[in-house]
């Protein structure tokens, strides 16, 4: 533990990671392992689009196709997207709010070791007998027919990740509410900041129907159960209603975060304020609310009936109005401003031409009879790829090269950034454009192939290269953090000179424990504020004194990995479905359970009262010292 | 007013242009078969015009933003202006979209309706007899079964129907759940396990002539490894050939008997094999829905395609049936047969003999 970086042996570091219960640490767990998760759901992609260039390919049988799809899906939403977002969210929000650490630092780790053992035993499932192949959407009557133990791996995998993101996303909502500094009023927060909020308020809503329907399908799997077993009386439709119930607010837990990323960066390089702050925050909450009432736009062919897809139907095109408001205070902000092209601001100024294109298609399959011939289609396909890389991905490498010396304390490279980014851009819109077309012409989504002479061949070639171009990017990516790790060059506090909130009035990467003295907040960006005025610092709220940190603890990796080999346990359990039931099943889920509740007895009876960083050790570390 | 509608219905055409080059009549959405994909294209073409108006005001302002606006050499300390917002343009962009989409929900809801009105389908005359035609799809692992319950017929994998008039259908699946999508026709309804739904097509004489009266169906819903070749066909033909070939089925109780020695060789095997287990050879298979566990074989000889996707020959048929899981992988049928090519031969000749009429 220390603020300036010294050299450790690699045990050491790896016990440090593995132990940390730091919110800086955590998110470069988080980066880590979602990056690792979203290069394997790119690699996941390609073979897609290969199987895909020509009609009848068979780069890839039809069964193994359907297990890549299904895990791009799942990666790319569980196990990429969400923890890397929750990267930035630890990384950034605690500073931006003035707090030395979120709420609960102990249960940030534990949300951390549960995804991360989560999304193993997702993948080893390619190692076991193969993947889920019923789409990320594993809906009940194709999931429960599914041969193997691919739809277990997902169920329990998800399950154990799914905690993980709930546990985070209690903590956040703590964090912000209990833990802003003096006069971080909430209408004086960072848009990051609201924005991670309401997507914790929705996590905590939309994942608990998620739990229940995996852990439904679960029993019916592995422990003989008919829930959504039709011939037992059971029904699939409820599923989809789940399903749906989470995985619609879903879509804003993983937009309205990468919303708070632009709204960070537009400002920053406009060196303006953003435009309408009290419409973008009231745009946020009226999202997150309304996000819930659209569900059943997933379903409009399931047959629920007029009255209920008109319904649908008018709520969805609701969406569009809050989200219309943030565009134009995004334009309205930059309006006016002093614009310097940096590579975030460049994926901003991405973001917006991508994300309208991904928000009008929305309003169109909004329109219920429209949709019975959109849905299922391409047109879909590429609706929610301008969504979501258009929107959280664009969101996620801006944030990358924006947050990335606030993290590491280095600076990527602007100018493979901007190859990157060039390649990205291109490659994305070359990729998904055309699949619109393809959708129109009667193209369904997740087959294995098609078939020739239906006028299908060129539209799925031009994709296909647009997605090499895409590979492409983030190999240069990938290059451009390897050089710059190597480099090392450190920067300042504020490296992008413009910045705005109080994350860049500290160091880079910011001492453990963030604040030495908890800042006074005198308004809305408040670092800006400070700026101006010719300070050098924050305001501070109290006088220096000694701080009180949380310690460090292993408790958390043997909890998730005791649900981790009790997942294993209950797959081979002896009342299993799949018939290859083993006498070990119910020892090792019992095991298994065995670790995960004696880690917690020993974390509910030992006392920990951290430990604190005394004043005087506090001031020899502004002479170059060293704390702890 | 009428300036903004000229240039709306400009816009319009244009995208009329643009689109109809797309796709083939007798897959494309973009080329409607009937009023109900010409409804759906409508409302595309609503939509997709002011969705279009949205974006050009977007990227004007945008493109406006970026050439004035970047930060100039000698500004490098400017602080422009913090504003804080304009309540005015807050509520023009709040009001606006609200507008544009109240009238897009007009035509939204009164579609749905249109489009979801199944009443007429239970409509009989004077003698209690049905009105509409109705036909019950019955979606299994990778065929499709299409039952005339007023006919008293039944079929498989081709899809007979008459132009001109609206076929009312009865959907589900007795497996897994997959999606019923004629896309020149019309939009796509899931067929579930748990329920029965219910929409209506309509094929225009016109349009069917152009797609070669054959329009393409696919399973939209993922169902398994063999997904991607679940397709089925539509033969759309004038109410007078649907009526003659109608009642060719409905005489179709006994099995059409093979006239070649070869194909009563076929017979034969596909008797010894245990085929007739599984497949019906006549049109009014009276056996209940559960013990119709493969597609109904009558008028065989006049299928469009083997299997739903290969070419209708003699080659591919022999091929399908020798080694069905290498064309359609996870098919319920059998994984591979071990039949002698005699046997092949004669079983070919047999099924392509299959025919209810010339």
């Amino acid at each position: 533990m220390s603020s300036v970086a010294v050299k450790k042996g690699l045990g050491a570091s790896v016990w440090e990671y593995l132990t940390t219960v730091d919110h800086k640490k955590i998110a470069h767990l988080y980066l880590g392992t979602g990056g690792f998760f979203f290069l394997l759901g790119g690699i996941e992609a390609l073979f897609i689009r290969i199987q895909l260039m020509k009609p009848n390919n068979n780069f890839v049988n039809e069964q193994l196709f359907n297990e890549i799809m299904t895990m791009h899906g799942t990666t790319m939403i569980f196990l990429a997207a969400m923890p890397i977002l929750f990267a930035f969210m630890n990384a950034v929000v605690p500073i931006q709010i003035g707090a030395r650490d979120v709420a609960f630092p102990f249960l940030n780790a534990l949300g951390f070791w549960l995804f991360f053992f989560g999304g193993m035993f997702l993948n080893l499932s390619w190692f076991l007998g193969g993947a889920p192949d019923a789409g990320w959407t594993s809906y009940a009557s194709l999931s429960l027919r599914s041969e193997g133990h691919g739809i277990d791996f997902y169920t329990l995998g998800l399950q154990i990740s799914g905690f993980g993101t709930l546990i985070s996303g209690i903590n956040f909502l703590a964090t912000i509410i209990n833990m802003r500094a003096p006069g971080m009023s909430f209408m004086r927060m960072p848009l990051f900041t609201w924005t991670t909020f309401i997507a914790s308020a929705l996590i905590l809503l939309a994942f608990p129907p998620l739990t229940i329907g995996v852990f439904l399908l679960m029993f019916d799997r592995l422990f003989g159960s008919n829930f959504f077993d039709v011939t037992m009386g059971g029904n699939t439709i409820i599923w989809e209603h789940f399903f749906w119930i989470f995985g619609h607010p879903e879509v804003y837990i993983l937009v309205l975060p990468a919303f708070g990323i632009f709204s960070e960066i537009i400002p920053t390089f406009s060196r303006k304020r953003l435009f309408g702050y009290s419409s973008m925050v009231f745009a946020t909450v009226l999202i997150g609310f309304l996000g819930f009432m659209v569900w059943a736009h997933h379903m409009f062919t399931t047959g629920l009936g007029n009255v209920a897809n008109a319904i649908f139907a008018i709520a969805t095109m609701a969406i569009a109005v809050p989200t219309g408001i943030k565009i134009f205070n995004w334009l309205l902000t930059m309006w006016g401003g002093s614009i310097k092209i940096t590579v975030p601001m460049l994926y901003a100024l991405g973001f917006i031409p991508s994300f309208v294109i991904g928000g009008v298609t929305g309003v169109m399959q909004a329109v219920a009879p429209l949709d019975y011939q959109l849905h299922d289609t391409y047109f879909i396909v590429a609706h929610f790829h301008y969504v979501i890389i258009g929107g959280v991905v664009f969101g996620i490498l801006a944030a990358t090269h924006f947050y990335w010396p606030k993290m590491f304390g280095t600076k990527l490279s602007e100018k493979m950034g901007y190859v990157t980014f060039t390649l990205f851009f291109i490659g994305f819109h070359c990729t998904f454009f055309i699949q619109h077309f393809l959708g129109l012409m009667g193209m369904p989504r997740r087959v294995a192939t098609f078939l020739p002479g239906q006028g299908l061949e060129l539209g799925n070639l031009i994709s296909s290269i647009g997605a090499m171009l895409m590979a492409v990017a983030v190999i240069i990516l990938l290059f451009n953090v390897v050089i710059t790790s190597i480099r090392n060059k450190k920067v300042g506090a504020d490296p992008w000179e413009d910045g705005r909130t109080m994350e860049w009035a500290i160091a880079s990467p910011p001492p453990f424990y963030n604040f030495k003295q908890t800042p006074l907040v005198r308004g809305l960006d408040t670092w800006w504020l400070e700026k101006m005025e010719g300070k050098k610092e924050l305001t501070p709220a109290e006088p220096l004194g000694d701080i009180h940190m949380p310690n460090n603890s292993i408790i958390p990796f043997f909890i998730s990995l005791g649900l981790f080999v009790a997942a294993f346990g209950a797959m081979y359990n002896p009342l299993n479905s799949v018939g290859d039931g083993k006498s070990w099943g119910l020892p090792v889920l019992i095991i298994g359970l065995g670790i995960t509740f004696g880690s917690m007895l020993i974390r509910s009876l030992r006392d920990d009262f951290g430990y604190h960083i005394h004043k005087e050790d506090l001031l020899e570390d502004d002479k170059g010292g060293k704390v702890g | 007013m009428g300036m903004k509608f000229g240039r709306l219905s400009f816009l319009f055409l244009l995208l009329t242009l643009v689109l109809a080059g797309c796709g083939e009549p007798f897959l494309s959405t973009l080329k409607p078969a009937g009023e109900v994909a010409e409804t759906q294209l409508t409302l595309l073409f609503i939509s997709t015009s002011i969705m279009v108006l949205v974006i050009l005001v977007v990227v004007i302002i945008y493109l406006i933003v970026l050439f004035r606006f970047r930060r100039k050499k000698g500004e490098e300390n400017k602080i422009p202006k913090q504003v804080e917002g304009s309540h005015k343009l807050e509520i023009i962009w709040t009001v606006i979209p609200i507008l544009l989409l109240l009238s897009l929900s007009v035509p939204t809801i009164a579609a749905t309706f249109k489009l979801g009105d199944v009443k007429d389908m239970d409509k009989v005359d004077k003698d209690g007899n049905r009105e509409a035609l109705v036909v019950n799809v019955r979606a299994n692992l990778y065929w499709w079964e299409f039952e005339y319950p007023d006919l008293g017929i039944i079929t498989s994998q081709d899809l007979v129907v008459p132009t001109d008039e609206k076929v009312y259908f009865n959907l589900k699946a007795s497996d897994v759940k997959h999606s019923f999508w004629v896309p020149a026709a019309g939009g796509k309804m899931d067929t579930n396990t748990d329920n029965e739904n219910k929409f209506y097509l309509v094929f225009d004489k016109e349009k069917a002539d152009e797609a070669g009266n054959l329009f393409y169906g696919k399973c939209a819903e993922l169902c398994g490894p063999s997904h991607a070749y679940m397709d089925f066909k539509v033969k759309a033909v004038s109410r007078d050939e649907f009526n003659q070939w109608a009642t060719a089925m409905q005489k179709n109780k006994e099995e059409v008997q093979p006239t070649s020695d070869l194909a009563k060789q076929g017979q034969e095997v596909f008797q010894a094999n245990n085929c007739i287990a599984c497949h019906a050879v006549t049109a009014n298979d009276a056996r209940p829905e559960t013990a119709r566990t493969a597609p109904n074989l009558a008028d065989f000889g006049n299928r469009t395609r083997v299997a739903g996707i290969l070419e209708y020959n003699e080659e591919n048929l022999k091929a399908w049936i020798q080694n069905p899981e290498k064309f359609k992988p996870g098919n319920q049928m059998y994984k591979e047969a071990n039949l002698s090519e005699e046997e092949l031969d004669a079983l070919a000749e047999y099924l392509m003999g299959l025919k209810v009429q010339e």
